[in-house]
């Protein structure tokens, strides 16, 4: 059941990107930025949360979730360590994934030519 | 005739994007990932200590599935049919990663490959981190969790 909710909700937060992507002017870029920003001050209203718990992965893998995990990171790290955790906490839970894409992505650059 | 006006003429003329057809596409495409995803986050959740732990695990698992799609050119065609579905999931984000690293690595690996690697993804972290800042540091002031 879970995996439908994911489904369900995933694809329906990519149709409503593709629904502006081809109704308004807005590129790939802003529409990215626009979703990432959404994501985080949704989470800081703490609106995202419960969010997450009905969706799941539907609400933690469209780049929105990416943007709230930003701020879940600041906050509770704010909790913690104090002012620091405003700065530390950006990469709580985001850095495992930005240095694995650094990490993998240069790897592959190395191993592979670009296509076309 | 300027760019500009070539770029508008094109587009007059293009026929018009079928709407309906992009927008099923995105969502099967969008939802398929997510389903995805959720298999890990149900793995990482038996895995891993706390929530956040498990999300982080799940987020770096599907960046390393989008890098390694577009390396081997398959993410490529998946964006073709997918579009917004395709971008939009964190994949994605990876997607933009890998291939611009590829892409600038025959300008060297220190100006080209490292230094363009987040050419588009770069705008999402900076944007992503700056209104996370302020809206933790909005809810900090207010909650005087200082």
């Amino acid at each position: 059941m879970q995996y439908l909710i994911a489904f369900l909700v995933g694809g329906a937060i990519c149709a409503l990107g593709q629904l502006i992507l081809d109704t308004t002017k807005c590129t790939n870029a802003h529409l990215l930025v626009g979703l990432v920003c959404l994501g985080a001050v949704l989470s800081g209203l703490g609106i995202y949360e419960p969010f997450q718990e009905f969706a799941g992965a539907g609400a933690l893998i469209p780049v929105m979730g990416f943007g709230s995990s930003i701020t879940k990171g600041m906050l509770s790290e704010l909790e913690r360590l104090g002012w620091e955790g405003l700065f530390t906490g950006a990469f709580e839970i985001t850095g495992l994934g930005l240095a694995a894409s650094i990490v993998f992505s240069s790897l592959f650059a190395l191993l592979r030519k670009p296509h076309k | 005739m300027k760019p500009q006006e070539y770029q508008e003429l094109v587009k007059e003329n293009s026929p018009p994007r079928p709407l309906l057809r992009n927008t099923l596409w995105a969502f099967f495409v969008g939802g398929i990932i997510s389903a995805l995803g959720q298999v890990v986050l149900d793995v990482a959740q038996g895995a891993e200590r706390t929530k956040a732990e498990a999300a982080a695990v799940t987020l770096a698992v599907m960046i390393f599935v989008g890098t390694v799609l577009t390396a081997f050119g398959i993410y490529d065609e998946l964006a073709e049919k997918g579009g917004a579905g395709a971008a939009i999931p964190i994949t994605g984000f990876a997607n933009t990663v890998t291939a611009a690293a590829m892409e600038f690595r025959r300008e060297g690996f220190l100006l080209g490959m490292a230094a363009k690697m987040f050419v588009i993804a770069g705008p999402v972290i900076v944007f992503g981190i700056l209104s996370g800042f302020l809206v933790a540091l909005a809810k900090a002031l207010i909650l005087g969790l200082f």
